[in-house]
């Protein structure tokens, strides 16, 4: 949303088509996400959002169509230090600890060594520092992962349902934590399934049964639908769609 | 590659092993343990050819398969939980290549191989009393490289699996044909002609080869051996590497 319009899409998904296990996840998706802005991605579990994510980041073959990010083909060796990426299930090593984590993932994208300490503060497990990631709580487990994506400052970061199961307070400050990487440049793509968080989000990707049901700022899709809340919108969306 | 990747990872793999004191036990001890059932059997027995303890030929041909066993299991079982936790996926996703990945795991679990092999060799010829004709180096570098392959084929078959049971069942679809066929209960020259040819293709049989050498006092014919075993490592960490991929279904 602050970046120039001449500037590419920090990432443009054009036609993509997805077949997992020989069912058509993503039959025709296409979308285009600007720069230094925070997109929600939202919908029920089974709507497409960890496969597009995967999409994004080069995890996941694709049947057809194409991703670019920042200009380069989704998964190519220019992007691997500029694309962070959050596995929905906390993806770290439990056998490690906290700081061991954050400094091996801070290696692999050069980032400099007193980020570890840093990333750790921003995401409040200063306290578990040096504990062993395996003996984490969920939402602290969560937060390593975060971290361990975080430490590099990439780019772009891909963060598949990094809120759930948190409590209150730790969402709002992760939410904020997101803002500020988003106003010094960084573009989040952030899947949720809970519709509440779409107010803390630039714009709003809606998907359902791989396809977008809605793409704009929760102002715009309330406006189109006349519905009081995101909510309210998907469900007049999705209506009217399984009416046609 | 990339070296200063590769270094990372193999640290990453060591910080998480040196945790895991149990398996550090079991891969040390167990394999002296296993030695020294076979010397208490054959320890006394001569051997009706030479007079020598059976236990020479035999301990001295068994050894390497221990720590091959072990460090197959461990390597295979440890990337494969990389692979279904997730963190492969998030390793694929940033500037690690593939080549850092398994080279990583070959550095670190060869350290440990190291560390092993050399272990089990001092206790069977000190503390048991092993017997070989050739030199105690040359039986550590072979027992060391059978450790390695090992890692290597570890690595190559666990991307054949795609859980942990079927990991784990890849060690005797692989290690036990070895086992059977590589010259251990028979010469492998006395071989029905077909199974010695299935032999040659089989890395464990020269690894036989190398330790008959030497248990004939000659250890300079071993470099044959022991540059087809590194041929064979090799082949298997690059299989290792080519099989691993960045995405998935």
């Amino acid at each position: 949303m602050n970046a120039p319009q001449a500037e590419p899409p920090a990432i443009l998904v054009e036609h993509l088509r997805v077949v997992r296990g020989g069912k058509e996840i993503l039959p025709d998706l296409s979308l285009a996400v600007p720069r230094g802005s925070v997109v929600g991605l939202l919908g029920p579990s089974g709507a497409g959002k960890s496969t597009l994510m995967r999409a994004i980041v080069g995890a996941q073959i694709v049947a057809g169509g194409g991703v670019t990010v920042l200009g380069h083909d989704a998964g190519t060796a220019p992007l691997r230090d500029r694309v962070g990426y959050v596995t929905q299930a906390p993806s770290i090593y439990p056998d490690l600890t906290v700081r061991e984590n954050v400094a091996y993932f801070a290696g692999l994208v050069g980032a400099p060594k007193d980020q570890v300490a840093h990333t750790i503060n921003a995401v409040g497990l200063a306290d578990q520092t040096d504990q062993l990631a395996g003996t984490l709580s969920g939402g602290q487990l969560t937060r390593a992962s975060l971290a361990a994506a975080l430490v590099g400052h990439p780019e772009v970061l891909i963060l598949d349902e990094p809120t759930v199961g948190l409590d209150p307070a730790l969402r709002n400050e992760l939410w904020k934590l997101f803002r500020r990487f988003a106003d010094q440049g960084t573009t989040l793509i952030v899947s949720s399934h809970v519709m509440d968080e779409a107010v803390r989000c630039d714009r709003l990707v809606f998907l359902r049964d791989g396809h977008v049901l809605a793409d704009g700022t929760l102002e715009e899709i309330l406006a189109q639908t006349g519905a009081a809340d995101a909510e309210q919108a998907f469900l007049t969306l999705a209506s009217k769609e399984g009416a046609a | 590659m990339n070296p200063r990747l590769t270094a990372l990872t193999a640290k990453r793999i060591l910080q998480q092993f040196r945790r895991d004191r149990r398996t550090i036990g079991l891969l040390m001890l167990v394999p002296m343990l296993l030695l020294t059932l076979l010397w208490w059997m054959f320890g006394d027995t001569p051997d009706p050819s030479t007079g020598q303890p059976l236990f020479d030929p035999l301990g001295a041909k068994i050894m390497g398969l221990f720590p091959m066993i072990l460090m197959f299991i461990i390597t295979s079982v440890s990337t494969l939980r990389e692979r279904t936790s997730g963190t492969m996926e998030r390793l694929m996703a940033s500037p690690v290549r593939r080549g850092d990945v398994v080279m990583g795991y070959a550095v670190a679990f060869g350290l440990v191989a190291v560390v092993q092999g050399t272990l089990l060799v001092l206790y069977s010829v000190y503390v048991l009393q092993l017997d070989i004709q050739g030199s105690t180096p040359a039986l550590v570098l072979i027992i060391v490289m059978d450790a390695l392959l090992g890692t290597a084929l570890g690595l190559a078959a666990s991307s054949l699996a795609r859980t942990e049971f079927q990991a784990v069942q890849m060690m005797p679809a692989v290690i036990l044909p070895q086992l059977l066929i590589a010259g251990l209960f028979m010469p492998r020259d006395a071989m029905p002609r077909a199974l010695e040819l299935i032999s040659n293709a089989l890395p464990m049989s020269y690894s036989i080869d190398a330790i008959n050498h030497l248990l004939a006092g000659d250890t300079g014919a071993i470099w044959a051996e022991v540059g087809i075993l590194a041929a064979f490592i090799v082949g298997a960490l690059l299989l290792g590497v080519l099989t691993l991929r960045r995405r998935t279904g």
